[in-house]
């Protein structure tokens, strides 16, 4: 990285420090911390999304759809979260491989599962084994997104069906009473009103998913505590320039305050937002407000 | 909201994206990046070691296009069944067991022997606590004597359990454990070296006996004209050459 940099054997301190943190394997050490981030910035959505249609189904009157809503919920809390992250992003991508293999390959004749190995034709690959390795890399960690957002999606549905159900019933007979249609009072009257009480569940699943995003490491995707791992361990002169003990402990530790950071910064971000949500509704902390202001 | 919702479809999309660059054959090789001086990360965070110079030889050899990826070695061979790679190269050596999984090509090393590392030299390595990595032939091996098997996800974790007293010796191949010995005072050799395994070969699906044979006729090349041994004597000294 720096000019200095060329022998750090006979560097010391502070410029030793500044040549070994500024090392290739340091710079994909700090980008992991933006994959953790793009985890969270994609998956939050995503799971609300999951969340509201899978309230959505649960509250529905058509029945089919409110047992696929339920079922979904129960299935997902039922199980253990790692079975799931470990079963997803298989199983989507073996049927996925499956599908395209029967549609590019349909002469094939030899079996896909043979023993062992699952076997598809090279042009049914996902991704193409001629793809670079930055393709390879997203791919997995789309996979990983769509597993984080299949299980908090359960979490968020229970959480928000809850809301949906803990919105004052008068509300609903008044919309009704002015004549408005059921997906009206729905929209207009129950959806706004049931964020304030989503939030403290929704907030918890929040710190939940930050707290799990580690599991990254478990689907095999190089994030931070794969990297932490990787640099903590001790290296000796012979195939490194920086050699060093066992120095997982320091690398943990700088885990640990990145989490604790994160989670104390969020919870001050949903403090402000249950304010401002409060404001006006017919609520205790609505009500206080009111109170203070009057 | 809007946006990230775009971000999340974008990254679906990126996937499929994939089918753009086609050409020749590319063989993903997949290895474990932490078993030095076979296969292990540099400072610049690339896959490097005996390993990777001798597979990138035997790809020019059979006029393949190879892309290194790195695995736990925990999940090497489900992965490798799987289809996420295509060969294992990472320092595994020939057993039946795995061979009933998996096929080998020819070994590019002699039986490599294994050594014990500890403290001191009065441990006892009959009865007492040995650690090895899950799922090599040192952790079969262990299990196999009398002493207790205390097994460890990577290798490195095997050296910081003998360093901080959990285990009293650590089994391992003798060209990974070496650089310890040479560099650190309070790390010696005990005990007598033991033969396990027929050598090191690389693991490919058993339903590719195609890249088997082309990495066969590349290994058999590099064997016949020396560069195997020059390899060897530089990357493992000490170790025995064909």
């Amino acid at each position: 990285m720096f000019s200095y940099c060329t022998d750090p054997s006979t560097l010391s301190g502070l410029t030793w420090l500044s040549c070994y943190l500024t090392t290739g394997k340091h710079i994909a050490f700090y980008a992991s911390f933006g994959t953790v981030m793009l985890l969270l910035a994609i998956t939050a959505p995503a799971a609300l999304t999951f969340g509201f249609l899978g309230a959505m189904a649960a509250r529905s009157h058509i029945a089919p759809l409110r047992w696929i809503g339920k079922i979904y919920t129960a299935m997902v809390r039922g199980i253990p979260d790692i079975a799931f992250f470990l079963f997803v992003p298989i199983a989507l991508d073996q049927g996925l491989e499956y599908l395209r293999h029967r549609w590019k390959c349909p002469d094939w004749g030899e079996a896909v599962r043979q023993g062992n190995d699952f076997v598809v034709c090279a042009e049914a690959k996902l991704p193409l084994s001629t793809a670079p390795q930055w393709v390879h890399e997203g791919y997995g960690f789309t996979l990983a997104v769509l597993a984080f957002a299949f299980v908090f999606g359960a979490f968020a549905a229970n959480v928000l069906y809850g809301a949906m159900q803990a919105v004052p019933k008068a509300q609903i007979e008044t919309a009704a009473a002015y004549g408005m249609t059921q997906r009206q009072s729905f929209w207009r009257i129950l959806v706004p009103q049931m964020w304030v009480y989503a939030l403290p569940g929704l907030s918890n699943l929040w710190q939940i998913l930050v707290k799990a995003t580690p599991l990254l490491f478990l689907l095999g995707i190089e994030d931070i505590v794969y990297w932490a791992r990787e640099l903590g361990g001790s290296k000796t002169a012979r195939f490194s320039d920086y050699p060093h003990g066992d120095w997982r402990m320091w690398y943990f530790l700088g885990l640990l305050v990145f989490y604790l950071l994160l989670t104390w910064l969020s919870e001050k971000g949903f403090s402000r937002l249950m304010t401002r949500l409060s404001h006006g509704q017919a609520t205790m902390a609505g009500e206080a407000q009111r109170k203070a202001a009057a | 909201m809007k946006k990230l919702l775009l971000a999340t479809a974008l990254t679906a999309i990126s996937a499929s994206a994939a089918f753009a660059a086609g050409h020749g054959t590319t063989i993903r090789m997949g290895t474990e990046g932490a078993y030095p001086p076979y296969n292990f990360l540099n400072d610049a965070g690339e896959v490097d070691g005996f390993e990777r110079e001798l597979g990138d030889e035997l790809c020019a050899r059979a006029e393949l296009t190879c892309e290194w990826v790195t695995n736990e070695w925990d999940s090497i061979i489900p992965n490798l069944v799987s289809g996420n790679y295509d060969t294992i190269i990472a320092g595994m050596s020939i057993t039946d067991e795995r061979d009933e999984v998996i096929d080998f090509t020819q070994n590019y090393t002699q039986p490599d022997p294994s050594a014990f590392l500890a403290m001191s030299d009065s441990v006892d390595l009959e009865g007492g606590v040995i650690a090895a990595q899950t799922g090599t032939i040192q952790a079969s091996f262990i299990a196999s004597t009398g002493a207790t098997l205390l097994e460890f996800a990577t290798p490195d974790e095997t050296i910081a359990a003998v360093r901080n007293g959990e285990v009293d010796a650590v089994l391992a191949d003798k060209g990974f454990l070496e650089p310890f010995d040479a560099e650190n005072a309070d790390l010696m050799f005990v005990g007598d070296d033991v033969l396990l395994g027929g050598g090191i070969g690389m693991g490919i699906r058993e339903s590719d006996p195609e890249l088997k044979a082309k990495f066969d006729a590349a290994i058999q090349s590099m064997k016949d004209d020396g560069t195997l041994n020059a390899l060897i004597e530089k990357w493992l000294p000490g170790s025995a050459t064909f």
